[in-house]
């Protein structure tokens, strides 16, 4: 992906390019990006004046962040307990298998990035899965495929 | 719409709270309350909005009869719910098909739709009213009640119930050392987890030299199976606003944060909306309504990782480091965020503030336990009919939450563990069920309050995966900073996915006990001091499990998959197709009505078909094969 100058400079400005904003400037840019490019970070740390070793070091601690491009559809198991009670597991057993890549891993065909959550909250309707955002709620193993199938032309 | 008034005065204030009350009692049309929480939305509660007002323009109501859209109501399982008003009814489950129906029959017709009503799943009884329901029966919802009263987005719906009445008593009446006072009459106990005296914090706070100091409330609600806090943060934002403003003034703050989870996309909205709505109506900035008390809240979003729970780690998050704690003392309220004082609260604290100041500190300290005071929300979840949040008196029975409230295990199942506390906390087997929940007893029965995670599992959750399962989630949130911890969690979590493949060794129970308590006691922060804690309560009441796992390489529960493989008891098979309709990778065999066999090669150990039988004709048996190896060596 192209990685803007410009754009990145935007948003490092939104937050007066402060050390303290560091966590937020990465947000923006992994909202941007869907990732965090290595352009992305070399920037930030020469404009916000942290070196490059500890904007890594931030990157790598949270969960949020991803140094890897990732698919265009990503989906989310939520592996929270309640979740897992109710065999969030399998759920995610089964999407490794029909997609045929590890949790935190993305298809070879870019269209899909697999990943975990630890909770998201809405324990009532679990074991539940989140592709771009939108919910699904009370999944099975046998409704993995039809998920799937919903995003793959889209 | 006018733009909004600045209020510049706390009788202003007070003007503007009975303008509202009295707006609100002078109107007389009817309302459709619609829950659209994250779990509502995700059910289609917008859904059901846009239908509901398609029928009333249809039916050309719709300048007659108001819909109100709110957040969660709590009874999660029930969702999307409407509730009408002044009908007073409770429909449940509510698809966009029913919209025409509501309108045309109840509100057209004064009508109750008894599809749409409660069914006690034991009686069989309808309830038609909300407090007929044996979910709400038995709370007492002095905090999360005020849901179903509000649509979030509006202040005027907040001010209209009495909100920011408690503060414009505190600003025009009361002194900081008044307040502080109140909050210790009412004994208020932090609701994050370990249950610090609130009023004694925010002294220590307020007695501190360093200027200025700030106050947070952390909303980084990490415990998995617990979300009292984004119900409230999305169904009522200002009450939290309300409380932190009150403590604010109280420990003379000039800044407040909400530390929020970015996987509450709603809640961050809300909350959002809220603050910016504050500044607009003068209730937010430098000399709030010429009281002379500055103060203004801002919003950071949390990046993902549990050991943010954790004050200290907490405050590093927030200035832009890697969260790490760091060693206690000095505590926030002496050094914290900047190095000032600082005084962290969860969501449901701060929420439970404007309460306090509201109707007093001895009113307050009627409610609960001795030691432990007021209501306490929890998130009861996982094998158990009624899902939802449950808001009771603090001293309410694990039984009565479960049975009472819960109404029980769902599928005739039989009950086994309840856990409390997340991941620091522990599982309360049967013989704990009559326990009043407070602070103390749970921590004496090896569990822990924390935020109020409650997971409800049943006979076919196995307590040695459980472990496993926290055990997986704490070494993977280890900030890695003790030895201990971080390594100590990985090892114990190595130990037990081998007991649950069945490798597991004479002597590796002891082994576990010894590293827990290493763990515990070398770790700094409550992270790594509880982290032990999954394992030893489940090692105190389900050893048992364990020593199958290990001397007789079985799983009891049917769950570890090397332990297992999944057969069909021909007697108990009625053929009536679930398992075979239920298996993802199509490996069982077998017509209408006659008996199912599984393929044996082909199985991938899902236990769907497990899961799916109502007959127990699908079994999990000890996989031979492993008791053969095991021989061999």
């Amino acid at each position: 992906m192209d990685v803007q100058t410009d754009r990145v400079n935007a948003l490092i400005r939104k937050h007066k390019s402060e050390k303290k904003a560091l966590i937020a400037i990465l947000q923006d840019i992994q909202a941007e990006y869907s990732y965090l490019p290595k352009e992305a970070l070399q920037q930030v740390s020469r404009s916000v004046g942290v070196p490059l070793i500890d904007v890594i070091g931030v990157a790598t601690f949270y969960r949020a962040f991803s140094l890897k491009p990732r698919g265009k559809h990503v989906v989310t198991v939520c592996l929270g307990t309640a979740c897992h009670v109710r065999g969030g597991p399998k759920i995610l057993e089964e999407f490794e298998r029909r997609l045929g890549v590890a949790s935190g891993d993305t298809t070879e065909d870019g269209k899909f990035t697999l990943e975990t959550v630890a909770c998201l909250g809405c324990c009532a309707i679990g074991p539940v899965v989140v592709v771009d955002g939108e919910y699904h709620a009370q999944t099975s193993i046998r409704k993995v495929e039809a998920i799937i199938k919903q995003y793959l032309n889209k | 719409m006018k733009a909004p008034v600045k209020l510049k005065t706390v009788k202003a204030l007070e003007q503007a709270v009975e303008a509202q009350k009295k707006l609100r009692q002078a109107d007389k049309k009817p309302v459709l309350t619609v829950s659209a929480g994250t779990c509502g939305q995700a059910r289609g509660a917008l859904k059901v909005v846009e239908a509901l007002q398609t029928a009333l323009k249809k039916a050309k109501l719709d300048k007659k009869v108001k819909i109100r859209v709110t957040g969660c109501h709590g009874f999660c399982e029930a969702e999307p719910n409407v509730l009408v008003h002044p009908h007073d009814l409770f429909y449940q489950k509510v698809d966009p098909a029913n919209a025409d129906t509501i309108v045309l029959e109840t509100l057209k017709k004064n009508r109750t739709i008894k599809a749409l009503l409660y069914k006690d799943p034991v009686t069989g009884k309808t309830a038609p009213r909300e407090k007929a329901i044996p979910f709400y029966k038995k709370q007492r919802r002095v905090v999360l009640g005020d849901n179903a009263l509000i649509d979030p987005t509006q202040i005027d719906d907040y001010l209209a119930i009495g909100g920011y009445g408690a503060l414009a008593k505190v600003l025009g009446k009361m002194t900081p050392e008044a307040v502080i006072a109140e909050v210790k009459t009412a004994g208020l106990r932090g609701r994050g987890g370990a249950g610090f005296p609130t009023g004694v914090k925010w002294e220590m706070a307020r007695s501190q030299k360093g200027t200025p100091k700030y106050i947070i409330c952390n909303a980084d609600e990490g415990d998995p199976g617990a979300y009292m806090d984004r119900s409230l943060l999305e169904g009522n934002p200002h009450r939290v606003l309300e409380g932190m403003l009150i403590g604010g003034f109280a420990i003379g703050a000039c800044e407040g944060i909400i530390f929020v989870r970015d996987e509450y996309p709603l809640a961050v909205k809300h909350v959002s909306l809220a603050v910016e709505e504050l500044r607009k109506r003068g209730l937010l900035g430098s000399d709030i309504l010429g009281t002379g008390f500055s103060f203004d809240i801002r919003i950071v979003k949390g990046a993902g990782a549990f050991v943010c729970g954790e004050e200290t780690a907490l405050i590093a998050s927030i200035e832009g480091l890697v969260g790490e704690p760091r060693q206690r003392p000095p505590f926030p309220a002496e050094k914290g965020l900047n190095g000032k004082p600082t005084v962290i609260n969860n969501v449901e604290t701060w929420g439970n503030v404007p309460l306090i100041l509201g109707k007093g500190g001895a009113w307050y300290a009627k409610i609960g336990t001795e030691k432990s005071k007021g209501t306490k929300i929890f998130s009861l979840v996982g094998k158990i009919n009624n899902t939802g949040l449950v808001e009771v008196p603090m001293g309410t029975t694990l039984r009565e939450i479960i049975f009472d409230i819960g109404g029980g295990i769902p599928g005739g199942r039989k009950f086994k563990a309840v856990q409390t506390g997340g991941p620091s906390g522990g599982c309360l087997p049967t013989s704990k069920l009559d326990l009043p929940i407070d602070y103390e007893s749970l921590t004496a029965a090896s569990a822990i309050m924390g935020s109020g995670g409650m997971i409800v599992m049943d006979d076919k959750t196995c307590m040695v995966d459980i472990a496993k399962y926290f055990l997986n989630f704490l070494r993977d949130e280890s900030c890695g900073k003790c030895v201990s911890c971080r390594e100590g969690t990985q090892r114990m979590y190595e130990i037990v996915t081998r007991i649950s493949e069945g490798k597991g060794k004479v002597g590796d129970i002891e082994l576990l006990e010894e590293l827990a308590a290493a763990v515990k006691d070398a770790s700094m922060c409550n992270l790594g001091i509880t982290a032990a804690n999954p394992i030893l309560s489940t090692l105190r009441y389900f050893k048992r499990e364990y020593e199958a796992h290990i001397k007789e390489k079985r799983c009891p529960a049917g769950v570890c998959k090397s332990l297992i493989r999944f057969t069909v008891l021909p007697d108990k098979c009625t053929g009536c197709l679930a398992c075979k309709r239920a298996c993802p990778n199509d490996c069982i065999h077998g017509t209408l009505r006659e008996v199912h066999n599984i393929d044996q090669e082909k199985c991938i150990k899902c236990g769907a078909c497990y899961e799916a039988c109502r007959f127990e004709a699908v079994e999990a048996q000890r996989d031979e094969a492993i008791v053969i190896l095991e021989g061999v060596k």
